[in-house]
């Protein structure tokens, strides 16, 4: 049952031939026999998820069922949950149980999802690893002491190791797509606004959006049909029509002009990874695309515009957690100033620590101008590039990550060389475009992924040539343990 | 770039962080190295650029001005670390 897809899981519900509470069951009894390895959960809600499923079955019965109903599914621990903790990986957010859902939850909730439980990540979704939760690192199900990515590490372990048939998850530098190439699955950031990112704890508000992951295109099409759409409680949501993003998963892709930016494919990129792009466009190629080389100009200034503005955002978001109000409190404060500047001091990580250290500095009195004002026109340098580049082509392609996931602790000791993980994926958040990671081969029996930029809320396009990928090739197939 | 303790002691003042000897030196080389790489930016010409806010260059929705949402103190009081009589509670700020 594990190894089917939500688009299978959704008929076999559909026809009598399983039921959500036998399908639930068999989740939750993966996740208490293997989690202990992966530490994909920080919290699993068994005896609300069997609940749910029962709930499902009775609508059903009833004949009002929805394509999700049902369905068990995971949740990064970012999506405000009522009544269920939400810690954002961090010890500030121990003892936080909100008082109400994040718009993501409602409609999952709407839709009637069942939800396992909440999964692992980086402290505040800061990371690329999931090594800085609080709640201790997630293990990649493909190999031993290997990272997951991040910062939605938990989520895509869970999904890699088949805890879960699909899982939410968020995105701000690369935090769906990287931690999806790591783990040898498919995942989805939309467009910026095209999710609500009411009741998402929030990171840098400008950049961060939620999106999907699952084993296929198609499933990360049944989520996004789930997710997408206006929300006036969340003042960047963008009100645009939501397509059903399943109808166009069998275009053929004759005609398809595909971009690969130069800038991306220099003697910097190892062999083995350039070489599983290439294979991977070949594949393209005899689906009927056409190939050219474009120009990212400014490809090479993302990740430092990106290390300003993200930590100037996050500087001024976290400044809400005060003690005083909700989540963690320090032991006897003795003034208010104690009370705030002990309580983030043990609240927080260092990671955190340092980015919100970063932004104050950015900007601060004398310094705005330099650098957050400076990463801000450059931030509209990378987007233009972006814009001009789409004129000739319809979606662009590059390798998700360098490399395949790297050993655990290899990169925690200097912040900087955590951050040129993200090479590939922090420009498309800058920009606001959606991308998407689809498995594209494997470097030493450990998963890679082909990263797919799109035009602005062109997420169908993007899934339609990821789905057309995965009917010719079976990457997206494999998994770990077999 | 480099960053001095005293920078970062502000820094950490400003943003509401006790920071100890140890973590600031820590900071003075974690910082600097963060520093040193959006320096970067410096080389771009942005000369003619405006600044970029959002991706979308949308701006504030407005709505209404009429009450959306119903009072929900006590829902959101009940998780707070410390209440009295539906206040939130701080140490004594003024003596």
């Amino acid at each position: 049952m594990h190894n089917k897809t939500v688009a299978e899981l959704s008929r076999d519900l559909e026809s009598g031939q399983v039921s959500s509470v036998e399908l639930t069951r068999h989740f939750l009894d993966r996740i208490q026999q293997q989690d202990s390895q992966y530490n994909s959960f920080i919290t699993v809600t068994e005896e609300q998820a069997m609940a749910e499923a029962e709930a499902a079955d009775q609508r059903r019965q009833r004949g009002d069922a929805t394509p999700w109903t049902g369905i068990p599914f995971a949740q990064k621990d970012i999506f405000c949950t009522r009544g269920v903790r939400t810690t954002c990986g961090s010890k500030m957010l121990e003892p936080f149980v909100p008082p109400y859902n994040a718009t993501v939850t409602q409609r999952f909730e709407d839709a009637g999802a069942v939800s396992l439980g909440k999964t692992n990540m980086d402290e505040f979704a800061m990371g690329s690893s999931t090594e800085s939760s609080y709640f201790g690192a997630t293990t990649n199900p493909w190999g031993e002491r290997r990272v997951p990515g991040g910062s939605s590490g938990g989520s895509a372990a869970a999904v890699a190791a088949r805890l879960t048939p699909a899982a939410t998850a968020t995105d701000t530098g690369g935090s769906i797509r990287q931690p999806a190439a790591l783990c040898g699955i498919t995942g989805l950031k939309p467009t910026y606004g095209r999710v609500s990112r009411y009741g998402m704890v929030a990171f840098a508000s400008s950049l961060d959006q939620g999106g999907t992951m699952a084993r296929t295109a198609e499933d990360n099409a049944l989520m996004l049909n789930v997710m997408a759409g206006f929300d006036p409680r969340d003042s960047t949501s963008v009100d645009q029509p939501v397509p059903d993003y399943t109808a166009d998963l069998a275009q053929p892709l004759n005609g398809l002009r595909i971009g690969l930016p130069k800038e991306y494919f220099t003697d910097q990129l190892s062999p083995a990874m350039a070489d599983a792009v290439q294979s991977a466009v070949r594949e393209y190629e005899a689906l009927g695309a056409s190939v050219r080389e474009i120009s990212l100009p400014h490809a090479n200034l993302a990740i430092a515009a990106y290390y300003i503005i993200a930590p100037a955002e996050c500087s001024a978001n976290l400044s809400r957690f005060d003690g005083v109000r909700y989540g963690y409190r320090c032991k006897n404060p003795e003034d208010l100033l104690d009370l705030y500047t002990r309580t983030r001091a043990e609240g927080f990580g260092s990671e955190v620590k340092r980015r919100i250290m970063i932004g104050t500095y950015a900007l601060s009195a004398g310094y705005y101008d330099a650098y957050y004002a400076k990463a801000q026109k450059v931030r509209r340098l990378i987007r233009q590039d972006f814009i001009d580049a789409f004129d000739d082509v319809d979606v662009i392609m590059s390798p998700t990550t360098p490399s395949p996931a790297f050993v655990q602790g290899e990169k925690t000791s200097d912040p900087v060389t955590m951050y040129l993980e993200d090479i590939f994926t922090i420009s498309t958040n800058l920009a606001g475009l959606p991308a998407m990671s689809v498995p594209a081969g494997m470097i030493d029996g450990l998963p890679v992924g082909l990263q797919i930029i799109g035009r602005y809320f062109d997420e169908a396009r993007l899934l339609n040539v990821a789905h057309q990928f995965q009917q010719a090739t079976d990457w997206h197939l494999r998994t770990p343990n077999d | 770039m480099t960053i001095s303790r005293q920078d970062i002691e502000k820094v950490a003042l400003l943003a509401r962080i006790r920071v100890d000897d140890q973590e600031v030196t820590a900071l003075e080389q974690d910082l600097g190295n963060i520093l040193g790489l959006v320096d970067q930016l410096q080389a771009a010409d942005t000369e003619a650029t405006e600044p970029m806010a959002h991706p979308l260059d949308a701006v504030q929705r407005l709505r209404p001005d009429v009450v959306s949402e119903s009072d929900q103190r006590a829902a959101f009081q009940a998780i707070a670390p410390a209440t009295e009589n539906g206040l939130y509670l701080v140490p004594r700020v003024i003596e």
